[in-house]
């Protein structure tokens, strides 16, 4: 059991973190604007498949993850604008492109790579093991700063608590909420491109796995707060990273394997019970999920 | 300074404003008043660009300009201090204060300048408040102060001021017109939208008096009075007096011991109220809003949870305290909201499904089995409800949402008297309603007092409750603080008692 | 009139949506109409299309009622997925354990099972917003990752075959084994796994209209989701209509497990829902959140899924991702609905409590 604490695991946990790190980052600036993303899943197969794409095609990681951004960047304009400016339901929304996005890429690598939603292997140096960690890590106090000590940031977080009087003080309300949908799409986007540009070499169907669902809840158990949610995302990506390492490891006395499902489970337990309020009380930002609507 | 000019505007089917004209001039302080549904807040929401009108003009220093947008009228130097006002209550004072006109650079958030000039401005206007309090930990009046912040720190020439006094005890009015004329005195512009006439005349320069989304007159404070204004508010001479009989009293049916309400947060709503109703009268509660009224009517009705409430509730000698809204209403208590889209209807339903809310699991609502809705007798109780009140249109099939405030008030009360109830607890129960609507709710109150009804009566509408009460309480901070006979009570009596207690 | 206007946006949103892919299409070099007339024509064929299409649009029909139950009372269940598979597995599990029994009585058992454990996995998040005012669409999303777990878990360890490479449970008891339509139906071959649950998805239509509008209970669950303040104003109990529909919904999405289990594979199949419960919101939205739509629209997602595996087959290009592309573009369509309408908060939805 203690060799598994190793620098291994350390290291294990921060890659697997990197990806839960980026999307719940995006998924703070959206919500503490007033929109819902439950859409991070599926910015993030755009940012994925679009790096692995472009990757392939040009040979250059740095632009695939470039595209890789503008890809979860467009899925992101789909929401704002339905969430917005034609004030969908934003839960509705996030679901509709979650699967549109799980057929767009599946639909588009069979058109273009002939194959059953893959795109082909990219060569070990063409790959962008680091940056994106990098990034992730870096960009945790960067979007601390950003929301609690600029005019921006100010502006965002009021038109989450209160549009109406945002609106009275003069803020564009709508103007703010794109910026905070359009940055989830961006971070979502870095978040994708970097499983399958980063942790892996090629783009396979549904690779987030629910991990856009897995930064939505380090999220709301990060109370919906930039380091509190990057401690989220670590925990999370360490249960994961626990739960790799022990597969066919670690056997109960019974001589069976541990399951890894119990394992799996964990953070999405954890979410149910912060959310409940029995780890504190997680409070969302107030107007989250409502449009704002003025009479005209 | 301030000029609309033919603003006209039309919401679905209502005309909010009619080729209104305001002309306000520099340096004044320029009261419009009517009553509730007059047009008053629609018009000086679109001077401050919340809404757009249809057509008209406005003109700021007699130039002629394009108010899309707060952010417009906030660059035009118009502020606006809305009714319910516009905080975020999560965040500091100074935040509140400088949002969407941050000081400093776009990448950092200079507070610490911002608390300076916040506090220079607090004390050349004498608006004290700490800039890094939370709002929601403020009291009302607190809030005020920031909301007048907020504006002057915007470099408000003109302050548009929404019922600012709805939410202030008189004594507090008295410092607020002081800090009104300090802002004169300073060289701005007050707008105030009232509909009481003893502030008009005690504080401002012009009065423009609105009726129906028109305007109906203008004049200078100084050459008319009280009776003049209220006549050109109400369009006739007379204000609201009604006509009832000697009450027959009979024994008691309510009586409160004790009843105290502490919401969630731990404040205190309601302190120790004891009183009692009667057969066949009509008991008022007059105060402040806020005062804890509110609250005693939904405690009343079992709209509370009981674990926020201690005392007792006795109806007809029992204590009804933990018994929920349903129990309630089985006993034969009745009750019309203070906010009928809030908690008397249900908007997006049918006239005839909105008659039978609160019955609807009751025979001869439900038959076969007594699951299933008879949809005959649904039909027939609300053909009955629209016929006996007056409903327009009176159609059942129409959705509530499509009737007038006033006639969805009387949907509400033909409801509600419908059931033949013992008790009945009435909050505001012409708020927004139309002169016609008024008078024939006020005659079925009396008419069925006299049937032998006890009724609770809350009105913000001073007139209202000491015209229509038997008896008056007076509320004061969660607690009754005085009886009168409203027959020979003043108003300045009155007054008097809503502020300060004993 | 009322009916055009109903009919009117849910068409023109399938008509934009088709648009949409057709550009799609056109964009990688086929011909649109050419994979549109496959798809339906494939789906809409006799006796396979047909079968198969309806046999698709059982589990549609169920997770599109449990979404609009819980819709009309101003929940957004997105949780039907978990429900469905708890259920199924619940339905196998039982199927299993008493698989000797007669089908008389192991029949109604594994009805029971399954929508008793749908009902269950839905009361959760009810109880959840009820008692804590936690939003039901987190816990919904959690909740199905943790049923999907929890089946899988008992699935590998305790239910599987030794030896089988397949995540799947052994077979169910034969009593347990619901009839095909095929023994029924002239020229529909018994291969096509159309079954009961068919005619049950059906029945269930019919009992959730009388429920939500002939009884008084559905009046207290739809005002409740059209004015929570007004309805305890009126006296019914917002905690207790906000669980009773989530269990409800929870039991409806349950069903699926009896088409799956009883009717199809009688077995658990580990990850055998092809989105079925996020499929059920869109079948709920574009079905005007009305049992009648429901059918409707149900059939119009099991025409896209069967014909697109036709598509897949004799396409060059075209996948049968194309049918999530239409599924995804045809749900943000209807979303944005409400603005071009003008009818806000129709069904209370965007008045829903806040996270």
């Amino acid at each position: 059991m203690k060799d598994l604490f190793t620098v291994a695991l350390l290291w294990s946990t921060m890659r697997l973190s990197t990806p839960l790190i980026l999307a719940a980052l995006g998924g703070l600036f959206s919500e503490r604007s007033g929109v819902i993303n439950i859409a991070l899943e599926g910015m993030m197969l755009a940012g994925a498949f679009t790096a692995a794409a472009v990757t392939h095609a040009t040979g250059n990681p740095i632009v695939g993850l470039v595209a890789g951004m503008g890809a979860g960047l467009l899925v992101a304009l789909i929401h704002a604008v339905a969430c917005i400016r034609y004030r969908a339901d934003q839960v509705v929304t996030g679901t509709a492109i979650n699967i549109l996005m799980i057929g767009m890429p599946a639909f588009l690598s069979g058109a273009f790579f002939l194959s059953s939603g893959s795109t082909p292997q990219i060569p070990k140096e063409n790959l962008l093991p680091y940056t994106p960690i990098v990034i992730a890590f870096l960009l945790v106090p960067a979007a601390w700063y950003v929301l609690y000590k600029t005019p921006f940031g100010l502006r965002l977080r009021s038109v989450g608590e209160n549009p109406e009087a945002a609106d009275a003080a003069g803020v564009r309300v709508a103007t703010m909420r794109y910026w905070g949908v359009l940055l989830s799409g961006v971070l979502a986007g870095i978040g994708g491109a970097y499983l399958s540009i980063g942790q892996s070499s090629l783009f396979t169907r549904n690779m987030t796995s629910g991990r856009g669902f897995i930064a939505l809840a380090a999220l709301i158990f990060g109370k919906w707060r930039p380091v509190q949610t990057l401690l989220a995302c670590l925990l999370f990506g360490f249960t994961e990273a626990v739960s790799i390492q022990m597969q066919g490891v670690v056997k109960l006395p019974s001589g069976e394997d541990i399951p890894v499902q119990f394992i799996q489970m964990v953070p999405y337990i954890l979410t149910i019970i912060v959310l409940a309020g029995f780890i504190g009380s997680s409070r969302p930002p107030r107007a989250l999920g409502t449009p704002y609507q003025k009479e005209r | 300074m301030l000029e609309l000019r033919n603003i006209t505007k039309t919401f679905a089917t209502v005309t909010a404003n009619d080729h209104v004209n305001i002309k306000v001039e520099a340096g004044t302080i320029h009261a419009i008043v009517g009553e509730n549904g007059a047009g008053k807040s629609t018009a000086m929401r679109i001077a401050y660009g919340f809404y757009t009108a249809d057509s008209g003009e406005i003109l700021v220093d007699g130039k002629p300009v394009e108010i899309n947008s707060p952010h417009d009228a906030i660059a035009l130097g118009i502020g606006m201090v809305h009714q319910h006002f516009m905080l975020v209550d999560t965040m500091t004072v100074a935040e509140n204060i400088v949002l969407g006109a941050e000081p400093g650079n776009p990448f950092q958030l200079d507070l610490t300048t911002a608390a300076n000039e916040i506090r220079k401005l607090s004390e050349d206007f004498k608006l004290a408040v700490n800039p890094n309090s939370v709002v929601e930990n403020l009291s009302v009046g607190q809030q005020q102060r920031v909301e007048l912040l907020k504006a002057l720190y915007r470099h408000a020439r003109i302050l548009i001021l929404d019922e600012p006094t709805a939410v202030l005890t008189p004594l507090e009015v008295e410092e607020f017109f002081a800090i009104l004329r300090r802002m004169r005195e300073q060289g701005k512009t007050v707008v105030i939208i009232t509909h009481k006439l003893a502030e008009v005349l005690a504080i401002s320069d012009d009065v423009t008096v609105m009726r129906d989304g028109r305007v109906v007159g203008r004049v200078k404070t100084k050459e008319t009075n009280a009776a003049e204004l209220a006549r050109l508010m109400v369009g006739r001479e007379v204000l609201l007096r009604v006509e009832k009989p000697e009450p027959k009293i009979g024994p008691t049916e309510l009586e409160v011991r004790e009843l105290s309400v502490t919401s969630p947060t731990g404040a205190k709503r309601l302190d120790k109220v004891s009183f009692a109703v009667r057969r066949g009268e009509i008991v008022g509660i007059a105060g402040v809003e806020g005062n804890g009224q509110t609250e005693l009517i939904e405690a009343l009705a079992g709209l509370i949870e009981s674990s926020q409430l201690a005392g007792e509730i006795r109806f007809e000698g029992k204590d009804i305290i933990r018994s929920g809204a349903r129990s309630r209403r089985e006993l034969g208590i009745a009750h019309i909201p203070e906010d009928r889209h809030r908690r008397g209807l249900l908007l997006e339903f049918d006239l005839a499904e909105n008659s039978i809310l609160g019955v609807h699991y009751r025979k001869p609502i439900v038959s076969l089995a007594g699951i299933f809705l008879d949809d005959e007798a649904i039909q027939e109780r609300a053909n009955e409800i629209i016929k006996n009140f007056d409903v327009r249109p009176a159609n059942p099939a129409l959705p509530a949402r499509a009737l007038s405030g006033g006639n969805q008030q009387k949907l509400i009360i033909g409801r509600e008297f419908k059931v033949n109830p013992k008790l009945l607890l009435v909050s505001q129960p012409t708020r927004g309603v139309d002169i016609g609507a008024i008078e024939f709710i006020h005659r079925k109150l009396v008419e069925l007092r006299d049937a032998g009804c006890a009724i609770l009566l809350v009105s913000a509408e001073l007139e209202e409750v000491t015209s229509l009460s038997d008896r008056l309480l007076i509320f004061h901070d969660g607690r009754v603080v005085g009886e009168v006979d409203p027959k020979v009570a003043t108003i300045e009596e009155i007054g008097l008692l809503m502020t300060r207690g004993h | 009139m009322k009916l055009l206007r109903e009919l009117f946006f849910p068409l023109i949103a399938v008509v934009a949506a088709f648009f949409v892919a057709g550009l799609l299409i056109l964009a990688v070099g086929d011909n649109p109409l050419v994979a549109f007339g496959l798809l339906f024509g494939s789906a809409l064929s006799w006796p396979d299309g047909i079968g198969y299409t309806l046999f698709y649009a059982t589990p549609l029909i169920f997770t599109g009622l449990a979404v609009l139950v819980a819709f009309r009372c101003g929940l957004l269940n997105i949780g039907a997925e978990g429900q469905l598979y708890i259920a199924a597995f619940a339905c196998a599990w039982i199927g299993i354990r008493y698989a000797g029994f007669s089908a008389w009585l192991l029949v109604p058992m594994c009805f029971v099972a399954a929508i008793a454990a749908g009902g269950l996995w839905g009361a959760i998040p009810g109880v959840l917003k009820a008692r804590f005012g936690s939003h039901e669409v987190i816990n919904t999303i959690m909740l199905n990752f943790i049923a999907v777990a929890i089946a899988s878990y008992f699935t590998q360890y305790h239910f599987r075959i030794p030896g089988d490479p397949i995540m799947e449970t052994s077979e169910i008891g034969p009593g347990a084994h619901i009839a095909r339509l095929g023994k029924f139906i002239p020229g529909l071959p018994e291969r096509i796994p159309l079954n009961m649950a068919f005619i049950l998805a059906l029945v269930c239509c019919l009992l959730v209209y009388l429920f939500l509008w002939r009884t008084k209970w559905g009046y207290e669950l739809r005002s409740t989701g059209t004015n929570p303040t007004a309805a305890e104003y009126g006296g019914i109990s917002v905690r207790k209509q906000i669980i009773v529909a989530m269990t409800i919904s929870g039991a409806l999405a349950g069903m699926v497990g009896i088409n799956e289990v009883m009717g199809y594979r009688y077995r658990y199949y580990d990850g055998f829902s092809d989105n079925y419960g996020f499929t059920g919101i869109a079948v709920a939205l574009l079905g005007r959140n009305h049992p009648v739509g429901v059918i409707f629209a149900a059939l119009l997602f099991a025409i896209l899924q069967r014909g697109g595996i036709h598509v897949d087959g004799f396409s060059e290009y075209v996948t049968k991702d194309i049918v999530q592309v239409l599924q995804g573009t045809i749900i943000l369509f209807v979303a944005c609905e409400a603005f071009f309408s003008g009818q806000f908060n129709r069904f209370g939805l965007l008045r829903r409590s806040k996270v």
